[in-house]
């Protein structure tokens, strides 16, 4: 049921893209989307299309991982082509009824579609080779230079990790009451979608009240294992930059100027 | 010898649910547990046993009396996070104080917490996963582990602040046999390797037999205290108060109703034993 | 209404690298108002099997008949079958939601959709049962009671189903011993005067031992053992091994025979073990 759904894609694994630090990763991922979008014409995908296959084939990532992933976004793709090709304006090469399909319209379509494909397989890669923690760590260093501005680096990683931490055990409990309320002849299947609503109090009034008794033991469990916040805090895993993670610096400097480049053929 | 906690006249009060009448939790306590102590505190629930362990970590302060852990008044401020790493606390279910999404991170969080270097951190992670038997559950998601493994993982956690003193707040009652038995030898363990001061709060006779002192509770009040053997005799008091007795004491107790000459204290399964076989 | 579970196996989560089996090959009679101690220790399969008992869960492989009827089949009326037989879960005063415990109490005959008067007699009798007030049952909320309290509440929740089988899945766990005392006398009294078939699911072998009428043992995922408490304490070596134990006073019968005096080696409760050791005290005086 409920449980058969699997969160945090993280395949574990011990090739260089894992090891790479999650920071140099999630900045790697930005690069790439934005690079996605600086190029302008067909040639200049190919060498992204070769960094991203050569990427998947060192983390040692099946490919059949990476399809999956675009599986659920397959229906985006298409319908955003279709909008493109039908709603272009241009240079009319075919006519179906009142529908103009545009030179322009297709190549659009194309362009989105390649960025779209690329840009699933890019995030997935980060998400399957990088653990929910080293993730969180990531975001919490990258973001720290902006605590002097007044964001709270600390406390929305920590957020993370707790939400990370708990989602596995609120989807027992859910489990768990869903089958106690159909125990008592509830029914969560049928119906229209109000009375579907209507149907799940009896499943999200005890999830709220539980969630809120965890929070609160929570909190207890940590004030006293000595939590105040992020002050004074140390780490037990320092984030360290290495000499792969130069190179993968270099790798992706590269392939934005030959992106910039790919502009002027 | 040195003590670990003392309260003098501990009361603690809270209002009921109108806000109107105040309730007694604690009356006037007074309790002495000294440096590697075993001390275990028994009671129905309500007895305010509960409340009493969250007092020694500062969650709670007196209404009125005092609480020292190791010379500290907990009801001073500056005293707080001193306090709170001299003596860690071990909660009841294992879901709710586990931080971390991998064993070892959680472990860290304490002297994270405590701005210990990272070298230092990695080391006492180590040691003490060791100590609790959980070093190969190190990498591990502690929602797949069972009920007496995140009990352990969390005793770890607690143990990497480098506390004298642990409180254990029915650290079993969520727990299969098999998960109790773990986490008691695990605190044995520690009690008796590393000389750890133990309180542990439950309601389980037979995790109290091995304690070097137990405390018996009923309504904010202590009603017995001494050795299990001393303690476990009182057959009656202990039923009346609405308590187990370990079954051995209970046989002895009912054997002597019936003229039967058997030691009152007897707690085990061997004494009775070798008392029948004379 | 009889049970019969006829060989089933559940494979949990198939097809993915977590598979594991639950259950294997699991069969048992559980006949009209039996008193059931089913006993194994977390993961030996004792929960998942009685989800399958309630319709909750359906078998990988094997069948389950109530009453006579498969309800494994495509178009078994599910919600009949957890009319008939009755779950509750452990931990259950998680599951309350209303504002009131009548409300609570009267969830289950409302999704079977009787009218008022048959509801609120079920809800009447519901709380009875459990020892708890109709009248304040009205205004009160079942989140201002104690937990012990509050699980009566959930049981009364299944109860005014009115189940012929109650499944209590350790309805015990986390109580003190008062608690504890009393629940399980009030689930003695559901069999013994309200005429339910009863399976008690526990690791405690202690509060077993002393209430039902036959034990059922699982092991990783199939049935061990089954027999009347006597029967199945006999077997103590098997229990040890897969790490349940035995009473004290029986290990205490057991530790003594093998130093050769002769007392039965099945007794159950401290009362017998007293009554043995004063006939062998008693006759060895007069020897």
């Amino acid at each position: 049921m409920i449980k058969d759904i699997t969160i945090g894609q993280y395949l574990p694994g011990e090739s260089v893209v894992h090891k790479l630090d999650p920071r140099v990763k999630i900045m790697a991922s930005f690069v790439f989307i934005i690079d996605l979008f600086i190029i302008n014409n067909f040639l200049g995908y190919i060498p992204v299309f070769l960094f991203i296959a050569s990427a998947v084939i060192i983390s040692k990532i099946p490919f059949k991982y990476i399809f999956k992933g675009l599986k659920p976004i397959l229906a985006i793709i298409i319908i955003t082509a279709l909008i493109n090709i039908f709603l272009t304006t241009g240079t009319v090469i075919y006519s179906i009824g009142p529908l103009n399909i545009t030179r322009e319209g297709v190549k659009l379509a194309g362009f989105m579609v390649i960025r779209l494909i690329l840009l699933i397989v890019g995030t997935s890669l980060l998400t399957l080779t990088t653990s929910p923690i080293s993730l969180t760590d990531g975001i919490e260093s990258l973001l720290s230079p902006f605590k002097r501005i007044g964001v709270p680096a600390h406390e929305l990683a920590m957020m993370m990790t707790i939400a990370l931490r708990f989602i596995p055990t609120l989807i027992d409990e859910t489990d768990k009451i869903m089958k106690a309320q159909m125990a008592r002849g509830a029914d969560f299947e049928s119906g229209n979608l109000i009375k579907r609503a209507k149907n799940l109090v009896p499943l999200l009034v005890p999830l709220f009240i539980s969630s809120f008794r965890r929070a609160d033991e929570l909190a207890l469990a940590m004030e006293a294992r000595c939590y105040r916040g992020g002050v004074n805090r140390t780490r037990m895993k320092q984030l360290k930059v290495e000499r792969r993670d130069f190179a993968a610096i270099a790798v992706m400097v590269l392939l934005v100027a030959l992106s910039v480049l790919s502009r002027f053929i | 010898m040195q003590k670990m906690i003392e309260t003098i006249d501990l009361t603690f009060k809270y209002k009921n649910e109108d806000g109107k009448e105040d309730l007694c939790a604690l009356n006037k306590i007074n309790l002495t547990i000294n440096k590697g102590e075993f001390v275990a505190i028994i009671g129905p629930n309500g007895s305010g046993k509960s409340t009493l362990a969250k007092h020694m970590n500062a969650l709670l302060l007196p209404s009125s009396g005092k609480m020292f852990v190791k010379g500290m008044d907990t009801a001073k401020e500056e005293n707080l996070w001193n306090i709170r790493q001299s003596a860690g606390m071990v909660f009841q279910n294992p879901d709710n104080q586990i931080v971390a999404t991998i064993v070892e991170e959680d472990v860290a969080f304490g002297p994270e917490n405590l701005g210990i270097p990272p070298k230092e951190i990695r080391k006492r992670v180590d040691d003490c996963l060791k100590a609790v038997n959980m070093e190969e559950f190190k990498k591990n998601a502690p929602h797949l582990l069972s009920g007496g493994q995140k009990q352990r993982v969390a005793i770890a956690g607690i143990l990497a602040m480098k506390p004298e003193c642990i409180i254990l707040d029915e650290p079993t009652a969520m727990l299969d046999p098999s998960g109790r038995r773990e986490v008691i030898d695990t605190i044995k363990k520690l009690n008796r390797e590393e000389g750890i001061t133990i309180v542990l709060i439950t309601h389980y006779m037979e995790e109290a037999v091995d304690a070097d002192r137990v405390i018996v509770m009923e309504n904010g009040n202590i009603v017995l205290s001494g050795t299990p053997k001393e303690v476990f005799q009182r057959v009656k008091e202990l039923k009346n108060i609405g308590l187990d007795v370990p079954q051995m004491t209970e046989l002895a107790y009912e054997l002597r109703k019936e003229g039967i000459d058997v030691a009152a204290d007897t707690l085990t399964i061997d004494e009775m034993v070798v008392q029948l076989c004379q | 209404m009889p049970i019969k579970v006829d060989n089933i196996t559940y494979i949990y989560m198939k097809g993915t690298p977590f598979e594991s089996k639950a259950l294997d090959k699991v069969s048992l009679d559980i006949e009209d108002g039996e008193f059931i101690g089913l006993i194994g220790h977390t993961g030996s399969g004792k929960s998942t099997l009685v989800q399958h008992i309630n319709g909750l869960l359906k078998p990988t492989s094997g069948k389950i008949y109530i009453d006579g009827v498969d309800i494994t089949g495509k178009d078994v009326n599910l919600k009949a079958i957890r009319q008939k037989v009755g779950l509750v879960f452990q931990y259950p005063e998680h599951q309350l939601f209303e504002e009131t415990i009548y409300k609570d109490v009267a969830f289950g005959p409302k999704n079977l959709e009787f009218d008022e008067n048959t509801i609120d007699s079920r809800v009447r009798k519901a709380l009875k049962m459990v020892g708890l007030d109709y009248e304040e049952s009205k205004i009160k909320s079942p989140f201002d009671l104690s937990g012990g309290q509050r699980r009566r509440v959930a049981i009364a929740g299944v109860l005014a189903m009115d189940p012929k089988v109650l499944i209590l899945d350790e309805p015990t766990a986390g109580l003190d011993p008062k608690g504890r005392d009393s629940i399980l006398s009030e689930i003695k009294l559901l069999h013994d005067k309200y005429g339910k078939t009863i399976i008690l699911v526990s690791h405690s072998m202690e509060d077993v031992a002393k209430l039902v009428d036959r034990i059922i043992v699982m092991n990783e995922g199939k049935c061990v053992l089954t027999g009347t408490p006597r029967e199945v304490f006999k077997e103590a070596d098997t229990l040890i091994n897969i790490g349940l134990g035995i009473p004290q006073v029986t290990m205490l019968a057991r530790k003594l025979r093998q130093k050769g005096i002769n007392i039965r080696d099945d007794v159950l409760t401290v009362q017998e073990a007293k009554r043995e050791i004063i006939k062998y005290l008693r006759g060895k005086k007069h020897d």
